[in-house]
């Protein structure tokens, strides 16, 4: 396989609070291909939003990235650079042009007080130095590209005139406004209806087949997941439990709680009016991490002292990374 | 099922909204929150209101528990053995009658008190219904919280201790307090984990039988509905356009908006997608829906007669009910095509 445009090597991201440090990232590598997906699927609280925000330098205080590497192959060729050695500046030349970011809540992404055309041509003019004029024709001609009817009088309207499915449609011209190679999208679909959600994926893929885009899907539905991703992480308090080619993983999810997690999803598959197998249980508390495989008091499949006191390593099989000591690791 | 006793006959149902405008606040048209809805549900099942934002699914459940009047239609609701039009009813008359209909809540953060520790949450219909004796009261709740499996010992915490799962438990156990015989479930579990809602939607699978309960559950998602319910009613822009048996309308759906809502649901099985319905356009706006059926301009087997006419719903075979001016002619794909 081709070499990888972005690699994320054992990150962790920690939110220091008075009642102790939270370890929201720790220790989640991956790499993203060109034109390929990648899924970073979990729970909430399981680190994949803080993921995210951690590639691009926004995670927000007291948060800090402690650890790791994030290693970026530039546009412009030589050898990857690390983006958490990057000063501020630098980074505001990643964010954009590299990779760009597609948020959950389109409403509140969005200022209420300029049009979405002001809005997608800041970026623009800001990296690309374009005048306004030219900047203003490509805001057109990416809304149009994005599938919003009426282009060149959509761009004068401003966010509240728009329904849920086209101001993430407007989100997503935005994000590539500048050509980025790695698209973000951050649950881009979970405050959409079903038929709109449908309408946005179809895009994504559409999108990424023409532009050879690296996207990175971060979600909590499976559904979205089997349809979208070639690759996929599953994620649990902070970590990557599991990691590895969708269809592979679908099929014979080696991690427990990868296979508890897809066992549990309610489909239109089912016959009505039955039980779903459950999880027992809730997500701890980020506060109260569990020792050993912070998954251990959930599992049905524990293996006595050993998970309740050590935390399983990473395991590399043939195209699977897994943390689990049913799969190896044991001391 | 056919002999089984109703318990709830809606009949036409309509909640409208003024648009006021300017100064005077003149009224300059409605919004057709829910326009024409009828249907009933027989005693110990479940039916699902499934739709997409702004289909008027809610509106309908708050009419129902008269938190909201609407504008025309009836309400039979049966209460010991007598039938009770809701619909007409003042709030001193449906004061008596709504200890037998109870609601749970989306979300089981906003709609539990801060202030108030678990035990007096639970307790507090019954404190209002008359149950002033504090011990009689507290084995009630104990009871309860067995029936919903949360540990007694929590009787005594406050809401922020628990998890999104557990707060879900303590609504529901509120809503059994009183022993209604109607629950309006209305997003029980879309705030949830999906580790969490498979507990939950199985804790209301089995109150279901323990109980005798009746539910109206209102959805956006299909395959949680799939799970729970008996039959389900799809509506769009307000009004119901397809109601059958669960199975039937999942194997067989007969209208096209059902049809492309199934094949819009993600499966959890890669490369499910290539069969793909998208529709085009967004939800036509309750203020002003197009002329004819609602649902004309998206729908890929429209005809002219559709941009004019405007389909009730029919029974067109048993239990099958469909407002499509085609309805009898189209042959749809259920969810064996997503396989």
């Amino acid at each position: 396989m081709a070499e990888p445009i972005l690699s994320v090597r054992d990150l962790h991201t920690e939110f220091a609070a008075q009642e102790g440090t939270v370890r929201a990232v720790d220790g989640v590598s991956f790499d993203v291909f060109e034109g390929r997906t990648l899924g970073v699927v979990g729970e909430s609280g399981c680190g994949k939003s803080v993921t995210a925000r951690s590639i691009l330098g926004i995670v927000e205080r007291p948060g800090k990235v402690t650890g790791g590497q994030i290693l970026l192959r530039q546009a412009k060729g030589g050898a990857p650079v690390d983006l958490l050695k990057f000063n501020e500046n630098q980074m505001r030349s990643v964010r954009g042009p590299e990779i760009a970011l597609v948020f959950q809540e389109p409403m509140a992404s969005f200022s209420q007080y300029y049009t979405i055309g002001n809005q997608i041509m800041e970026g623009i003019t800001l990296h690309m130095g374009l005048d306004k004029k030219d900047a203003r024709a490509r805001a057109i001609e990416l809304l149009d590209m994005v599938g919003v009817p009426q282009p060149s009088r959509r761009v004068d309207e401003y966010p509240f005139q728009l329904s849920g499915g086209l101001r993430q449609r407007v989100m997503i011209a935005m994000a590539l406004s500048c050509d980025p190679r790695v698209l973000i999208a951050d649950e881009p679909t979970t405050a959409l209806d079903v038929t709109t959600q449908a309408q946005i994926l179809d895009l994504l893929r559409d999108l990424q087949e023409k532009r050879g885009l690296a996207i990175i899907l971060i979600t909590h539905d499976m559904g979205v997941i089997a349809e979208m991703a070639h690759d996929v992480a599953v994620m649990y308090l902070g970590r990557a439990v599991e990691t590895g080619p969708v269809a592979d993983i679908f099929a014979k999810p080696d991690h427990p709680y990868t296979r508890a997690l897809l066992r549990s999803i309610p489909t239109v598959m089912a016959k009505p009016r039955t039980r779903l197998p459950t999880i027992s249980g809730s997500i701890p508390h980020p506060f109260n991490r569990p020792k050993g495989c912070a998954y251990h008091p959930r599992c049905s499949e524990i293996i006595g002292d050993l998970c309740e006191t050590s935390e399983p390593p990473a395991i590399d099989t043939e195209h699977r990374q897994v943390r689990c000591f049913l799969h190896g690791g044991r001391p | 099922m056919s002999e089984a006793v109703t318990l709830l006959e809606v009949r036409g149902l309509k909640k409208h909204f003024p648009i006021r405008k300017g100064l005077l606040r003149k009224v300059v048209g409605q919004v057709r929150a829910v326009d024409g809805v009828s249907f009933s549900i027989r005693k110990g099942e479940t039916l699902a209101l499934v739709g997409e934002s702004g289909c008027g699914k809610t509106t309908v459940s708050r009419c129902i528990l008269r938190a909201m009047a609407p504008s025309a239609g009836s309400i039979k609701f049966v209460v010991d053995g007598k039938t009770v039009d809701l619909a007409g009813l003042r709030r001193g008359e449906l004061r008596p009658l709504r200890r037998h209909m109870q609601m749970v809540f989306q979300d089981p953060y906003s709609s539990l008190n801060p202030r108030m520790v678990v035990g007096d949450i639970i307790g507090e219909p019954l404190l209002i219904n008359g149950m002033t004796d504090r011990e009689e009261r507290r084995k009630r709740v104990l009871e309860l919280m067995e029936l919903v499996q949360l540990p007694a010992a929590y009787i005594s915490r406050f809401p922020h201790a628990f998890s999104g799962g557990q707060r879900q438990r303590i609504g529901i156990a509120r809503a059994l307090a009183l022993n209604p015989s109607l629950i309006v479930a209305d997003e029980p579990v879309s705030a949830l984990d999906v580790s969490v809602q498979a507990q939950i939607l199985n804790l209301m699978l089995d109150l279901q039988d323990q109980l005798k309960l009746t539910y109206l559950f209102v959805a956006h998602d299909l395959s949680v509905v799939k799970h729970v319910s008996d039959r389900v009613a799809v509506m769009y822009v307000g009004r119901i356009v397809e109601l059958a048996e669960t199975e039937a309308l999942f194997d067989t759906p007969l209208h096209p908006y059902t049809e492309a809502l199934l094949s819009a649901a993600p499966t959890p099985v890669p490369g499910a997608v290539s069969t793909r319905i998208i529709l085009e356009r967004d939800i036509a706006d309750p203020a002003n829906p197009p002329p004819g059926c609602a649902f004309h301009p998206r729908c890929r087997y429209a005809e002219a007669r559709c941009k004019v006419e405007t389909p009730e719903l029919e029974e067109i075979a048993p239990g099958r009910h469909v407002a499509c001016l085609r309805g009898r002619e189209l042959t749809l794909r259920g969810i064996a095509a997503l396989s």
